[in-house]
């Protein structure tokens, strides 16, 4: 085994006081030289935004990236559902220790005890900022804010701005961060896409960008650099992430020596509108808030092809509310999903394709009326309507999971930071909080709390020690690592070939989901390492790339994405092949109980896995960071 | 399906443009707007031609990246929906169809389709937001917002930046996307202290881009994929007359 120690940093105390402690000790940058400092932050998401907004008011020199044409566009903007926070406003017995426990066994003890406390314990900060900076949460006649429980939670903790609170979320982050530019702090730099990282003295130094509208390829220098450029789902070629979002800037660290923590722990969401036919080009989430509301069903009889509501009520199998009576059709997300997929394995599965099950709202406009539920759910209702042409008011929802998030990310300590110095990871981008499967209403409470509250001050204890030393992107790393960007666009153009990008990314989509995807056994995992392999290969010899390298390129953009798609997905398949155990939303077939629940191994696989790369994929070394569980003891999830 | 169209090609900003036609087949009626020309795109690929440029990313109505103009309507001639929510079944087989980028001074083309709107974070920048820095908010129930008031503040935040309404408006104007975060945040008490300098920001900042002024046509509001009403401009220009007024607004201007 490796000899490589990873230290998680975690502070010494009792954990209701670590967070307290470490703010009280670490070193600070006294404010009349924050501003000699520059910091890179690459994403405008809400980890990125809130980042570089904070460490701007902080006084800090920010340069801020992202791929879209406007800040305001990151895929943050798409969530939909809420965001969790322990306030207890509903005196249902919620607490910081609650959404801690919640969060732990929700991510079916896989992620850091320390961490998860610290994000339960700044939950409630993050909703005083969003509500001062005038985000229109859901609110009661009286005045105050309103709360809904959400998937896997028996607490009513969530707070929701209609089906858009990731967009009014966002927004907030998105306008304190214009204020800082308008400040001068944040100098923004939009279209432009991270291609490389510039190490010097094994500190992050620096980075390499395409500028996305004339092709540039241009070089910033700083005293650190956060990634917040999300997760990797598009990976399955269809997924509920935005058709631009990548792995990009994240693959291109860990192939700089930033270690890769739990690759294949992906969460398949199971509220999204099912497969509709070719040329589809992503899948379209249905907030899980649904499921307050919405009852599961297949018909009992395999192959019934009646319409639904000629189906009578004893002749429907409300799947989850049977399976698991106590949490019914609100379960964790990793559960619905699989239970829903084993009904269509099985051929109960509804709609033209049998991929789909349905949600049906019959009931609850029967007990709530038909205005409350389209209050609740209107916009969500209406974008079903657009897609599938049918009324969910009147016939039920079909839905089937898709890829939808990836808990597994760089490795991160304590402080955010990746195992290269000087460079932070934040939200999706690292692997930290949700363990083997994500929460509902817990993405966006990540994202907020890494760049509102803990990076800003875990960055300081850092550059305290490292002072600015008028680096400047003459030094020749920069140089250098520009012409490796360089040789890559001129490769990936000169190939000429036969297939498409989007083939490629079509082929890879299929092979993940195939083998990588919510069911995996060590067969299916050898074959996708080994027809991924085959794909990348072909990739570089057949790949057609139009147009040209300074220019407005879109093909361009994406070859690369999908070349580091086709190195990423072969990571996945090896960290899955590599943990023999079912754990959240990882299920081993081979390790499941009798009745079809994920089996978790606690006496070998209680750890995190962190992938080192080697110079190939297949040479990466798995390291472990062993997880301890003082407070929240490790007990096999049951949602019976 | 079989789709005719006629589609605006640039090569960049300085560059002369003009309408090249193309036939694309086999197009199902549940696919996009977007997925089609994705279609239309791989076949440019395939013949090694150049792909043509448009924006997108969520491909689900909230990220404001797409916005195309469609036989002339910004976001084509379904109400209430984004260029990537509309699908090929909204045209008859066969039919003919106009793809241009948003049209207007302020919104530059870059490429093809695509088109620099900029111009709007710059009116956000200007003063779209209240200025709370992180940390030195009070508790988020220490204000109590009646619910009607929160509900209009966010169908006026609803707004998804996409342009569509300066593109949709013969002035160009760019009334209805400032007066939505005017609105948003003049309604809402914790905006109220900053209240009179933002209406009059951004409303320069608006001008100085370039942008037309509102006459009143209400096409901005027909156009919206968010159905942001043109209430808001309504109440930008009252809290524009009410902050000229005072003492508050005339520092702004300063």
């Amino acid at each position: 085994m490796s000899q490589v120690v990873l230290d998680a940093k975690i502070p010494k105390g009792p954990i209701q006081d670590k967070w307290s402690n470490h703010k009280a000790s670490v070193k600070l940058v006294s404010p009349a030289n924050k501003r000699k400092y520059t910091i890179i932050v690459v994403g405008t998401g809400l980890a990125g935004a809130s980042a570089a907004a904070t460490l701007g008011e902080l006084g800090y020199n920010v340069l801020n990236f992202c791929i879209q044409d406007s800040p305001r566009r990151a895929h943050s903007v798409a969530a939909q559902g809420g965001i969790n926070a322990a306030k207890n406003y509903q005196n249902d017995g919620d607490s910081v220790w609650r959404l801690f426990h919640d969060t732990i066994k929700g991510g079916d003890y896989r992620a850091r005890e320390a961490n998860v406390y610290r994000l339960a314990e700044l939950s409630v900060n993050i909703i005083d900022q969003a509500v001062a900076q005038g985000v229109p949460f859901a609110r009661e006649y009286g005045g105050t804010l309103a709360n809904r429980s959400f998937g896997g939670a028996q607490v009513s903790r969530t707070f929701y701005a209609r089906g858009q609170t990731g967009q009014q979320l966002l927004l907030g982050a998105y306008s304190a961060l214009m204020r800082q530019v308008a400040a001068g702090t944040v100098k923004l730099y939009p279209r432009r896409e991270m291609l490389d990282l510039v190490i010097i003295d094994g500190r992050a130094r620096g980075i390499v960008c395409r500028n996305l509208v004339t092709g540039e390829l241009e070089t910033y220098a700083g005293d650190a650099v956060v990634l917040a450029t999300g997760g990797y789902s598009t990976v399955f070629y269809l997924s509920t992430n935005a058709v631009n979002s990548n792995a990009t800037a994240i693959w291109r660290a860990f192939k700089k020596g930033a270690f890769f923590g739990n690759p294949c722990f992906t969460q398949i969401h199971p509220t999204c509108l099912p497969e509709a036919g070719a040329g589809q080009s992503k899948l379209t989430l249905m907030s899980e808030s649904l499921r307050n509301d919405g009852r599961v069903w297949v018909p009992k009889k395999k192959g019934d092809t009646r319409p639904p509501h000629e189906i009578p009520e004893s002749e429907r199998d409300y799947f989850l509310e049977r399976r698991y009576p106590a949490f019914g059709n609100l379960v964790p997300r990793d559960i619905a999903s699989r239970a829903a997929k084993a009904v269509c394995d099985e051929g109960y599965g509804v709609g033209p394709t049998g991929r789909a099950v349905y949600l049906d709202f019959a009931d609850a406009i029967k007990r709530l009326g038909v205005d409350v539920i389209r209050e609740r759910y209107g916009n969500l209702f209406d974008m079903y309507r657009e897609i599938t042409g049918e009324d969910p008011y009147k016939t039920p929802m079909r839905i089937y999971p898709a890829p939808h998030y990836t808990m597994g990310g760089l490795w991160v300590d304590y402080n955010l930071m990746t195992t290269i110095p000087g460079l932070y990871a934040l939200g999706e981008a690292n692997f930290s909080d949700h363990g083997a499967n994500r929460l509902g209403a817990s993405a966006l409470m990540q994202g907020l709390a890494d760049g509102y509250f803990i990076l800003p001050v875990t960055i300081g204890d850092f550059l305290a020690d490292h002072r600015p030393d008028g680096l400047t992107t003459d030094h020749p790393a920069f140089a250098a690592a520009v012409r490796e960007v360089n040789d890559q666009i001129k490769r990936l153009l000169s190939i000429r070939g036969k297939k498409t990008v989007r083939q490629f990314h079509w082929e890879l989509g299929r092979i993940m989901w195939d083998y990588v995807g919510m069911s995996r056994n060590a067969q299916g995992l050898q074959k996708a390492i080994s027809d991924i392999q085959a794909l990348r290969e072909e990739f570089w010899r057949d790949v057609k790339v139009v147009g040209e390298a300074n220019d407005y390129n879109k093909d361009l953009e994406y070859a690369g994405r999908v070349a580091d798609f086709l190195e990423l997905g072969e990571l996945m398949a090896m960290d899955a092949l590599d943990r023999e155990e079912s754990c959240g939303g990882h299920f081993r077939e081979e390790y499941q109980t009798p009745d079809g629940e994920a089996l978790r191994r606690d006496d070998l696989f209680s750890h995190v896995s962190v992938w080192e790369y080697k110079g190939e994929i297949k040479d990466s070394v798995r390291h472990k960071e062993p997880l301890v569980f003082e407070y929240a003891k490790p007990s096999q999830r049951s949602y019976k | 399906m079989k789709f005719h169209l006629k589609i605006w090609r640039q090569a960049g900003p300085d560059q002369p443009g003009r309408f090249e036609e193309y036939t694309v087949d086999n197009i199902v009626p549940e696919m996009s707007f977007l997925e089609m020309l994705d279609q239309l795109n791989e076949e440019l690929i395939r013949e090694g031609k150049e792909p043509i440029a448009f924006e997108s990313d969520c491909r689900e109505g909230i990220c404001g990246a797409c916005g195309l103009v469609i036989n002339g309507m910004a976001h084509g001639p379904k109400r209430g929906c984004t260029t990537c929510e509309l699908r090929m079944r909204e045209f008859p087989d066969g039919a003919h169809i106009t793809v241009e980028p948003f049209r207007a001074d302020a919104f530059p083309v870059i490429k093809d389709l695509v088109v620099d709107r900029s111009a709007l974070d710059r009116i956000i920048a200007a003063g779209g937001y209240i200025s709370v820095n992180t940390g030195s908010a009070p508790d988020a129930n220490a204000i109590p917002i009646p619910k009607d008031i929160a509900e209009e503040a966010m169908d006026a935040a609803a707004c998804i930046g996409c342009g569509a309404c300066v593109a949709a408006c013969p002035n160009a104007s760019a009334a209805l996307f400032t007066a939505a975060k005017v609105s948003h945040l003049a309604l809402l008490p914790q905006g109220h202290p900053e209240r009179e300098r933002r209406v009059i920001r951004m409303v320069d900042q608006m001008d100085a881009e370039g942008f037309g002024s509102c006459s009143n046509h209400g096409e901005c509001e027909a156009a919206c994929p968010k159905g942001i009403s043109i209430v808001n401009i309504a109440r930008m220009r009252r809290e524009y007359i009410r902050a000229s007024t005072s003492k508050a607004g005339a520092r702004a201007v300063l």
